[in-house]
């Protein structure tokens, strides 16, 4: 090897190593920033495994060799945020029963329980109040609506003192002993003076003094009361409410106490899912329809795409690139947006369909529960041919000529070529997308929930299940209610079933395939 | 070729130490929200979720808040409708805003998932008009600073019809009488019909959705939607629809374009609509909601306010903020000189007044209840507004569907 070109080898792999340092510099001063974070706030599980992440990176990047790991590494990293922790995370939040009202810690839901069961006294006076400092504890210096001054704090019942220095408005401002607070320091100390409590004497039934805003005192009292020894709330009636194990305080006549906080609540979700009436009901219509949206979804489509790249891939054709990318142009629209607008063509009296196409015609397309199926289908067709018409272009193109010809050599007529060789050879490379297609059917929210909500709806049912509703439109209303509030646990395990459901179909079909592949 | 691989590798590398990172913050303050640390910065920041229409006033008035009290407001700017939901995700984490925008009628659910906080208004409570209050309450506590109430009333085209009718049939027969295209508009909705625009109507047979218990809140537990005026309605209901007279397909969006294009003398809807009506260059007025079953026709009263946290670390900040900023004269005034809705202070509303238009509006709302503000409201605008669908397209025996409905509501309340 000459010299020269030694010599550029060498310098172009410093370079590289300079740019590997550094970068590698970069990723391990965000690892250490985020484990200084980690550290402040004591969360020491994700702290270990960022450092044991950060640890491992250096490692592979830095030892020689190992080139394999080198190239996986970030793919593998990317995986387990994205793909296997949020499957993961999905999968702890099915076993619990975290949702609207259970969104907390308890320790967050006691001090919430006891922040709101305070209120002021109704038609209580107001007493305007100056915060005081004395080695270092709070006290309040309030003057009360007939001009009496009084100092206390909540060791100390208030008591009236008389050398209180007042201001112009008649407010006392300062004591002799005490250092006076301004806003700012108020502002430093918020939770501490928030949380003072100040009674008038040493019976606490004579009621005691708070500040929500730091220049004015209110009497307050507290309809619950928490005792701490046996976790329990006591209300002014005596009534008892207890957690009972549910992730909430009850008491003996079931009423509870809001907020609530999340447990782990095992497989009641699954169970839920299943003995649920709600669900169980329209569990039966709503999963053949599911099955046969998703079916005819990718028929049709499949079809139509078919079709129109079998006719575009007649060669010599003119302007063939200009009507392809009109082909393409509603794959480009966003679902949802193309929903909202077929919603309007749609319209029973003002609809362009119907005023136009049908000359005025009052067909109800979406409030019709067959006629809302069709519609759901045709507009799904508009949305998902051209994603056919790609695919099979592609395909299309990769099949050799030369078999065509032997073919046509042979005698075949253009029929029995496409039929016995073009078409089987194209589903070797089509049908996985023709199952991923199915299982992204499956799954469509986009289309029913912005077309037809999942209606009309059977209002005879007492279930909010509508004659489009798939499995997954279902799964939101229960879940996510227009009904009862947000259920994450809930919805999580209808996740869970519902992969399952599409799982067990994908790997069927994927043997079926493998057929398919014996043709090469 | 081996300096460009590496660099994508290590580039692709931080990308995701850094998305990592994001993940395990997040992760961490879930666990434990008590623990963040205290830091001077914290203390004199007050965060605050607004959205788009409130930032440009806020703005004014959080730098005079800043310079005054030495507090600096930091406006997030989200979209109205995402703000509470998010609020609730959020807030737990430790990670939410202090403060809040938003209307009434989430205080139910706010309330329930424990992620605001009560607000003593003091002594200026009673500046406010007592719809707004109630509204801010839930059970016997104020949870917030009201800054406009809205309601619905009837718009009338005066070149069509130049008297207000003192009933709904006498409006119907004018309507009639004009020889429009309609006799009169309301915007529905083919799926889930309108409760709200619909329930004036409702109301004047008698029929609220809950109870209401002596100090003027609503009883969730107790619905009112069954009664014998409940069901007259639902008998109207299904007459006005087969009449024609009223028609789900309309949406609210043509109902405006309709009335704007003269093709109707009335337009059963609310300030937000008015704008367009007179760049359309129509002539109106706005009148009381005439009554259908007998009583008053009263309109549910929507308020919009400011919430704070119940996590929040700065409540003396924002309760000082709330009550002596924006619940002042200056700052309700030129909140509704931005949005059009009518201020919820007694004294700015009463400036306000020197616009007919608000006027007109507060008038009818004053004869209005609040929205219910419980958190099982989710469940009977879904109930309410599918089943008023099907009885107005003449799908059943209206008394019946409307006794299903107050049954599968019942049970949902009684569930939920």
């Amino acid at each position: 090897m000459p010299a020269s070109r030694l010599a550029a080898s060498s310098g172009s792999s410093m370079r590289s190593w300079a740019i590997k340092i550094v970068l590698l510099g970069l990723v391990d001063a965000l690892a250490v920033f985020a484990m200084f974070v980690l550290f402040m706030q004591e969360s020491w599980i994700v702290f270990g495994v960022t450092l044991a992440v950060t640890i491992v990176i250096n490692w592979i990047y830095l030892r020689p060799g190992g080139l394999p790991a080198k190239y996986l590494a970030p793919g593998l990293l990317f995986l387990a945020v994205f793909q296997i922790f949020v499957v993961v995370y999905s999968g702890y939040i099915a076993f619990t029963n975290y949702g609207d009202g259970r969104n907390g810690t308890k320790a967050d839901a006691i001090e919430n329980i006891q922040l709101t069961s305070l209120s002021r006294v109704a038609d209580s006076p107001t007493y305007r109040l100056q915060v005081l400092e004395q080695n270092g504890s709070y006290s309040f210096l309030v003057t009360d609506p007939d001009g009496d001054v009084l100092v206390g704090n909540p060791d100390q019942p208030l008591t009236e003192v008389t050398n209180a220095e007042i201001d112009g408005t008649g407010k006392a401002i300062s004591l002799d002993g005490y250092t006076t607070l301004s806003f700012a320091d108020l502002l430093n100390n918020q939770r501490a003076i928030t949380s003072l409590s100040v009674p008038f004497s040493d019976d606490p039934a004579d009621g005691a003094l708070r500040t929500p805003d730091g220049s004015n005192a209110y009497v307050y009292e507290s309809a619950l009361e928490y005792d701490e020894a046996s976790d329990t709330f006591t209300d002014a009636t005596g009534l008892v409410y207890r957690d009972g194990g549910e992730g909430a305080y009850v008491n003996d006549d079931g009423r509870e106490l809001i907020p609530g906080w999340t447990i782990n609540v095992g497989f009641d979700n699954f169970v839920t899912a299943f003995s649920n009436d709600d669900i169980r009901g329209p569990l039966i219509s709503v999963t053949i329809w599911t099955f046969a949206f998703a079916i005819l979804s990718v028929a049709t489509t499949f079809i139509l795409g078919l079709f129109l790249a079998i006719v575009f891939n007649k060669p010599g054709m003119k302007g063939k690139k200009v009507y392809r990318l009109i082909m393409i142009l509603p794959y480009a629209f966003p679902a949802f947006l193309s929903g909202l607008v077929w919603l309007g063509l749609f319209n029973q009296d003002f609809g362009f369909i119907n005023q136009v196409i049908f000359g005025g015609a009052a067909i109800p397309w979406l409030t019709d529960p067959w006629l809302a199926k069709a519609s759901v289908l045709i507009v799904n067709l508009w949305l998902g041919f051209p994603y056919m018409f790609l695919i099979c272009t592609g395909a299309l193109q990769s099949i050799p000529e030369e078999l065509t010809e032997a073919a046509t050599v042979d005698g075949a007529r253009p029929w029995a070529v496409f039929r016995l060789i073009k078409f089987p050879l194209l589903l070797v490379s089509v049908a996985p997308l023709l199952i991923s297609s199915f299982a992204f059917n499956f799954n469509n929210f986009n289309i029913i929930y912005m077309l037809t909500g999942g209606g009309p709806r059977d209002i005879n049912a007492g279930v909010d299940a509508g004659a489009t509703d798939i499995l997954i439109t279902l799964v939101y209303k229960v879940a996510f209610g227009e009904g009862t509030g947000r259920d994450y646990g809930l919805a999580s395990a209808f996740a869970i079933l519902i992969f399952i459901i599409v799982a067990t179909v994908s790997i069927i079909s994927f043997r079926q395939t493998k057929a398919l592949e014996e043709l090469n | 070729m081996k300096v460009t691989r590496s660099l994508l590798a290590t580039g692709a590398m931080a990308a995701s130490a850094a998305l990592l990172l994001g993940a395990c913050a997040g992760e961490a303050e879930t666990a434990d929200p008590t623990t963040a640390p205290e830091t001077p910065a914290a203390s004199s920041t007050l965060t605050v979720w607004v959205d788009a229409d409130r930032a440009g006033v806020l703005e004014d008035i959080a730098a005079q808040f800043e310079a005054d009290r030495g507090v600096a407001v930091e406006l997030v700017t989200k979209d109205f409708g995402a703000i509470r939901d998010d609020f609730i995700t959020q807030a737990p984490t430790g990670n939410g805003p202090d403060v809040i925008v938003g209307a009434h009628d989430w205080l139910g659910k706010l309330v329930q998932n424990g992620v605001v906080a009560p607000l003593e208004l003091g002594d200026t409570a009673g500046d406010f008009q007592d719809v707004a209050i109630t509204a801010m309450s839930y059970e016997g506590q104020t949870y917030g600073l009201p800054y406009s109430v809205e309601n619905i009333a009837m718009v009338r085209n005066t070149d069509l019809v130049a008297e207000a009718p003192a009933t709904f049939d006498e409006l119907i027969a004018a309507g009639q009488a004009a020889g429009t295209e309609y006799a009169f508009l309301v915007g529905l909705d083919p799926a889930a019909s309108d409760p709200y625009h619909l329930y004036p109507l409702q109301a004047s047979f008698g029929a609220p959705v809950f109870e209401i218990t002596a100090d003027g809140t609503y009883d969730p537990t107790t619905l009112a939607l069954g009664n014998e005026g409940g069901e007259q309605f639902a008998t109207k209901l299904a007459e006005w629809g087969s009449q024609g007279i009223l028609n789900t397909n309309i949406s609210g969006d043509i109902a405006r374009e309709e009335f704007i294009a003269g093709k109707s003398p009335f337009f059963l809807t609310g300030p937000w609509n008015i704008p367009a009506i007179q760049e359309g260059g129509i002539n109106y007025a706005i009148d009381p909601i005439p009554t259908a079953g007998g009583e008053t026709a009263s309109p549910f009263v929507g308020v919009q306010g400011f919430f704070v946290s119940s996590r929040s670390e700065n409540t003396i900040a924002a309760t000082e903020f709330l009550v002596n900023y924006i619940g002042s004269e200056e700052v309700q005034t030129a909140l509704y000189e931005v949005g059009g809705r009518a201020p919820a202070l007694l004294s700015a509303f009463e400036a306000a007044q020197a616009d007919a238009d608000v006027a007109a509006f507060g008038a009818v709302g004053a004869e209005g209840v609040p929205m219910p503000n419980v958190p099982a409201m989710d469940v009977v605008w879904s109930d309410w507004g599918s089943s008023q669908v099907a009885i107005i397209n003449g799908q059943g025996d209206p008394v019946e569907l409307w006794r299903a409905m107050v049954a599968s509501i019942q049970e949902k309340v009684t569930a939920g």
